[in-house]
């Protein structure tokens, strides 16, 4: 009870014991209860993400194989490598074009999505579920399913082209459309997160502007463009954010689709690391590359914060 | 008005002084319905062709109305294979893991970081949040290795480890518990409850929502994950779903059938989950998504 009395007129009643000696144990007990409790995931943190960083940045100046021979200190010799390595520079190529090709239609289209399920049309949780169902997608699930769309002779998009008096394509296997195949199955896979985050986004703008903008006579179209969209500019930014980071470390689909074919056309940079690692068996080499897109992946962060920063200034 | 909400229904879809069956929203309905339609596609033509007879669904001409009929025959023989139970169930065991310890772990880290002064918090959190930019798929030769040197290769801990914290999970709780007011908490420290009984019974209690949406995230990531539990188990039996689809889809071959099948089995849970807690998962999804900035 006492207790109670004298901590009502401080928030800290810990702190507020009086003499230095106090003070000091307090603080020493506040930093036991700290660790304690950040303890948990600071040793998974340590453990799995701060050891392997360190020690990848340590095995990509080494000769290290994946059965540990070759471990000897190389200096730079994996960086220069890789800088004048063709295969690298293609499937950075690669990565870099699957990027752009992507993230334009997955803003624009979920976007799109979320402004025309928004409009409040009957039906509106059935538009939801398709447009949002195939995030839920396994990559595995998702490359089944349009490998067998894309199939050149059973496919159903060739049956269809066949149906039709078109010539069939080979999706997958023509270096020229390879990786329009992969962006149009990443952008079905994936819209559904970039399509959610819009539709949330538009609920928090008030509806009092779209009265007083009807009121000064704007049309629909004029409300799209000078109320909706300038709203959503925080929220594209980050859809963009996230969207470019995410396009930079694709693998999975392409990896399965293609496994980076035909000749290198559609390998990512990802798939080029794992490939160093894995199936060549180049540990230090792999770990060089990883480090020189990570060095990508922090340009390209810092320019995007120092881009939104600017533009939420002025 | 409410014209601008998630949850909105269906009867208040349009404002009040307006034509619901005016000629633009017709041409938005159908462009909305044809786009829908659209993204179905995929999944529809699964479906089908998971119930035709494999010659059916071999045949260069496409049907919707094979002449062997329609039956589950393919998928009687992809679950009499029995990979893909088991497959479910590495899946289940090791994303229940890795969501409950990073759910743990975050809340509690978040938790320190939001309220307690200890010494060595600003470098730790500017770690953690230095971390928030590695991306994961650049780690994993180091992290091979060091499964290979802790003997985690093929095992259930070696997939789950690695996955099992957030950063940007850290982050997003951090932020919530900074919103709750500290007047809540310092009452039951008055009575002598220590942090952990004060986290427990009154932090904890009101955190339900934000709690419900990391795990959501961090659960559907995990279920789905593809490239590290790829790269740690070569063992058929310790497979999760994904990889171990992965290892048997060229295996089906020319059986488009039970290929499907297998397929629409793998997407099965997920979707009858998301079907349940539909309004749960799309908000949780929303609320990290919009968090993860």
């Amino acid at each position: 009870m006492s207790t109670a009395i004298d901590s009502t007129a401080t928030s800290t009643p810990v702190v507020a014991e009086g003499p230095e000696s106090g003070r000091a144990r307090a603080k020493r007990g506040d930093t036991a209860t700290g660790w304690a409790f950040a303890a948990p995931f600071a040793v998974l943190f340590v453990l799995f993400l701060v050891v392997p960083a360190l020690y990848g940045l340590y095995l990509s100046f080494t000769g290290e194989t994946l059965t540990g021979s070759g471990g000897e200190l190389l200096g730079l010799a994996n960086y220069t490598e890789a800088l004048r390595d063709p295969d690298m520079w293609r499937s950075l190529g690669n990565t870099v074009w699957f990027t752009v090709l992507s993230t334009i239609p997955l803003v624009a289209l979920s976007l799109a999505f979320a402004l025309l399920v928004n409009l409040g049309l009957p039906g509106r949780w059935l538009w939801r579920l398709s447009f949002f169902l195939p995030y839920l997608l396994a990559s595995t699930v998702v490359v089944m399913f349009w490998s067998w769309m894309y199939n050149p002779k059973l496919g159903l998009i060739n049956g269809v082209l066949a149906e039709l008096g078109v010539a069939p394509v080979a999706w997958l296997q023509d270096p020229n459309v390879a990786m329009i195949s992969v962006v149009v199955t990443t952008l079905w896979w994936t819209i559904g997160f970039n399509f959610l985050l819009y539709l949330a986004a538009l609920q928090t703008i008030p509806e009092q502007q779209f009265e007083a903008a009807a009121i000064d006579g704007a049309g629909k179209w004029r409300q799209l463009f000078s109320i909706v969209i300038p709203q959503l500019a925080p929220t594209t930014a980050l859809i963009v954010t996230l969207q470019i980071l995410a396009s930079l470390k694709v693998f999975d689909q392409i990896y399965m689709l293609t496994n980076g074919g035909p000749a290198g056309s559609t390998r990512s940079i990802v798939q080029y690391i794992y490939e160093s690692g894995f199936t060549g068996y180049r540990f230090g080499y792999s770990s060089a590359i990883s480090y020189l897109f990570f060095a990508i992946i922090v340009l390209v962060s810092i320019a995007q914060y120092k881009l939104i920063n600017r533009r939420s200034a002025s | 008005m409410s014209t601008y909400t998630l949850s909105r229904g269906i009867k208040q879809g349009h404002k009040p002084g307006e034509n619901p069956w005016s000629v633009s929203r017709m041409v938005a309905l159908l462009v909305l319905a044809f786009l829908a339609a659209t993204w179905l596609v995929p999944f529809g033509w699964a479906v089908l062709t998971s119930l035709k007879t494999e010659a059916d669904a071999g045949a260069s001409k496409i049907t919707l109305n094979p002449p062997g009929g329609f039956s589950f025959d393919a998928y009687r023989k992809v679950l009499s294979a029995g990979d893909i139970p088991a497959w479910a169930w590495n899946s289940l065991v090791t994303s229940v893991a890795i969501t409950l310890i990073t759910v743990a772990t975050s809340a509690l880290a978040g938790y320190a970081f939001s309220r307690i002064a200890f010494r060595g918090r600003r470098w730790l959190y500017a770690a953690i949040i230095a971390a928030i930019i590695i991306p994961p798929q650049l780690l994993i030769v180091p992290l091979f290795r060091q499964m290979l040197a802790f003997d985690l290769v093929d095992t259930y801990w070696g997939i789950i480890l690695p996955q099992a914290f957030a950063p940007a999970m850290v982050l997003i709780l951090k932020r919530f518990f900074d919103q709750i007011p500290v007047e809540l908490e310092d009452a039951a420290r008055v009575d002598g409850a220590n942090r952990l009984r004060v986290f427990w019974s009154i932090v904890l209690p009101l955190s339900r929502p934000i709690l419900a949406a990391v795990a959501i995230f961090v659960f559907i990531g995990a279920w789905n994950n593809f490239l590290w539990p790829f790269i740690v188990t070569t063992d058929a039996d310790l497979m999760t779903l994904p990889v171990g689809l992965q290892t048997v889809k060229s295996a089906y071959g020319l059986q488009y059938a039970q290929n499907m099948a297998s397929a629409i089995l793998a997407a099965l849970p997920l979707v009858v989950v998301f079907l349940f807690f539909q309004r749960q998962i799309i908000k949780g999804i929303a609320t990290t998504g919009f968090g993860g900035q």
